[in-house]
């Protein structure tokens, strides 16, 4: 309980203890304690810049969805138009030939009509000729059988 | 007869522990109890930090060097705390070192009194005071160092001038030089006494408390009616027990917090004092 020599044992002792504990225990492990809080706020802002890049890219798949939902809805407009060009387009082909082949058959029509007339006229008017000579009995000129002719076939 | 015999052996039990274990007369006199103890228990301290620092991981840190962190981290902020963040390297280790080594030390106070000096009489050893902070040396010797310190910082913060300024004019001004001087004087020498003072009379106060409890059933192989004590005795030890575990530990803390104190007035310009 007295003061003696002891006591300048343990001051001896005591900075000793200081020197070998800040050594051994505070400098590792408050080092290790900074570099903990160094990369839990690099982590945290890293986090923070992830959640930034995130809403952008988010926003702009949404940009690029809404794109090209336009240009789909386009190309599908553009398709519909076009199937409906092309099925117009095959309707009045469709109705021009049809009536190219009914002209062309009309027209046919027509022109067995006047040959079939113009024989029956030839024939008609050779039977009236021979018709008149028998009750003239006679030759009928060339002249008079041609004015007779065209008379006749002027008259059928 | 027999009560003159049961005073006669409580005095000379409470003399004989608090006897240390000693080599030397006078000034001379080195107690061998006081040094092993508190050098095995900074010898604990270092063997902990080594097998810490074996395996120091900054992912995935074991229990135990989560709860030194947390030890650690307290100590710091106290520091930061009355330092406003600009502490020298050397007071966060130092207030550290007096923490955990003050309290391991206190911690010897609970356990049992008689324990380790029968265990020691056994071995052939007269006395033995487990307690290294009973012993006035110890804290004394953490407060000059503190106080060196202390000095220390003042002169390079203020420059010696400035110090010396501190005595001269402080705290009454220029016209009461002489008084300011022995009032300073009186109030930084307070200081260090007072701090390894209040750490010891606690302690020893705590000790002499122990012993006396113990005493209460000293004398039954006298007689064995003492043993109706023995109940009481129980419950009173365990009583003071629990509340030691407070007063080590508070003892610890406020010896730690004083020393960062005194070390963060040194830092305090004279003018902004």
């Amino acid at each position: 309980m007295n003061i003696n020599i002891t006591l300048l044992a343990q001051i001896i002792a005591f900075v000793i203890l200081v020197w070998l504990v800040s050594k051994y225990l505070w400098t590792p492990l408050s080092a290790l304690m900074e570099a903990r809080r160094q990369k839990i706020a690099d982590g945290l802002s890293a986090s923070e810049r992830g959640k930034h890049e995130l809403k952008l890219a988010q926003e702009r798949s949404a940009e690029i969805l809404r794109e090209t939902k336009e240009k789909a809805n386009d190309i599908v407009a553009q398709a519909n138009a076009r199937a409906n060009q092309v099925l117009e387009d095959a309707r009045v082909n469709a109705k021009v030939e049809a009536e190219r082949i009914v002209a062309q058959a009309s027209a046919e029509i027509d022109r067995e009509v006047n040959r079939a007339k113009e024989v029956l006229r030839t024939q008609v008017s050779a039977i009236a000729v021979t018709g008149a000579e028998r009750i003239l009995k006679r030759e009928v000129t060339i002249k008079d059988h041609e004015a007779a002719l065209a008379d006749l076939i002027a008259h059928i | 007869m027999s009560t003159e015999t049961a005073g006669g052996s409580s005095v000379e039990y409470i003399q004989h522990h608090l006897a240390n274990l000693s080599v030397g007369q006078g000034f001379w006199q080195l107690n061998i109890d006081t040094l092993i103890f508190s050098f095995l228990l900074g010898a604990l301290i270092l063997f902990v930090a080594m097998k810490i620092g074996q395996n120091l991981r900054t992912e995935t840190p074991g229990r135990f060097q989560n709860a030194v962190e947390g030890v650690l981290e307290f100590v710091d902020n106290q520091v930061k705390d009355s330092f406003g963040g600009k502490a020298p390297a050397l007071i966060a280790p130092l207030a550290l070192t007096i923490l955990i080594w003050v309290w391991l030390m206190n911690f010897m106070d609970l356990i049992p009194i008689d324990l380790l000096p029968a265990i020691a009489h056994g071995l052939g050893i007269s006395h033995l005071k487990i307690v290294p902070t009973t012993d006035l040396n110890t804290p004394l010797a953490m407060a000059l160092v503190v106080f060196v310190l202390t000095i220390y910082y003042n002169i390079k913060v203020k420059g010696f001038g400035g110090y010396l300024k501190m005595f001269l004019f402080h705290p009454f001004g220029k016209f009461f030089v002489p008084i300011n001087v022995v009032m300073t004087l009186i109030e930084e020498l307070a200081k260090p006494i007072s701090l390894g003072l209040r750490l010891f009379g606690n302690m020893f106060a705590g000790e002499l408390v122990f012993m006396l409890i113990a005493l209460l059933t000293l004398g039954a192989t006298l007689s064995a009616s003492l043993l109706i004590w023995f109940p009481l005795q129980v419950v009173l030890d365990l009583a003071w027990l629990i509340f030691h575990i407070l007063v080590i530990s508070l003892q610890a803390f406020i010896f730690m917090v004083l020393t960062i104190v005194y070390l963060g007035m040194a830092h305090i310009d004279a003018d902004s004092h």
